[in-house]
């Protein structure tokens, strides 16, 4: 069995990874991408900290990750209407190109 | 560190930078469902099967599938001509080395993590229901407004406007 470090290293790693991507693409996509991996490093910290927790039985860490996934999926679904939208009205979703909020 | 473990890591790890890194955004859509799968695989290795099955229903089959409609209804797969970072990437990636670190450094010297190693807790689909509708109802029933009110903002954002039909 892996120890909780080692869960809670790999977690960081994605974090850092998801924080690389949403801050350096040029694209609306990628960075809704990134966001994602951020939120899903989360939920395995959720659910490390849930299987070595003192109280696995009252599994709470299970309850908060799946409202977390309810939550990303519902966020997922407004940010990509969002990005459709934007595309729509500038013909691009780079988002160096988008640089106006006057409709 | 079991070997399982090690594998799915580096699996995973690498698809993301992947998903992060291509310059084609099918491929980092495919690369992002790897991620999510060994994510899943995490899940179960942890015990918690029910949410590594959620984690694949949700995101492989729904959250995946979105962001490929997203690249195919915008500009396609094919590569932008100019860089797909921004001009500032160098420090975005300082800033995200900067956070690894401070976490890592956080995680490494915490007192507080157990390392002991507990037997596989309960987490079956019947218990798991019935906290759904005892203890954590109200949660339950807050996300399923949440879903309806995203469902329609977003059925309403990405609807056409009436004066731009002609184009």
């Amino acid at each position: 069995m892996t120890p909780l470090t080692f869960y809670l290293l790999f977690s960081a790693l994605l974090f850092a990874i998801g924080l690389a991507g949403a801050l350096t693409r040029r694209n609306a996509i990628l960075v809704l991408v990134g966001i994602e991996l951020m939120l899903n490093a989360a939920n395995l910290n959720l659910i490390a900290f849930w299987r070595y927790g003192p109280h696995p039985e009252a599994l709470t860490g299970i309850m908060f990750v799946l409202f977390s996934i309810g939550v990303a999926a519902a966020e997922a679904a407004v940010g990509l209407a969002l990005i459709i939208s934007i595309y729509r009205h500038y013909g691009t979703t780079d988002l160096n190109r988008i640089d106006s909020m006057k409709g | 560190m079991s070997l399982p473990f090690a594998i799915i890591a580096v699996l995973t790890l690498a698809s993301a930078v992947a998903a992060m890194s291509l310059r084609n955004l099918v491929h980092c859509a495919l690369a992002l469902t790897v991620t999510f799968a060994g994510l899943a695989a995490f899940y179960l290795t942890l015990d918690a099967q029910f949410i590594g099955y959620a984690q694949i229903l949700v995101y492989i089959g729904a959250v995946a599938i979105l962001i490929v409609f997203a690249i195919l209804l915008t500009q396609g797969g094919d590569a932008p001509r100019q860089s797909s970072f921004s001009a500032s990437s160098v420090v975005g990636v300082g800033i995200a080395v900067a956070v690894f670190g401070l976490l890592s450094g956080i995680i490494l010297t915490s007192r507080a993590l157990t390392h002991e190693i507990r037997p596989p807790p309960e987490a079956t689909v019947r218990q798991i229901g019935n906290q759904l509708m005892g203890k954590f109802i109200l949660p339950l029933e807050v996300v399923g407004l949440l879903l309806t009110a995203a469902l329609i903002g977003a059925v309403l954002i990405a609807m056409r406007e009436k004066q731009d039909k002609s184009r």
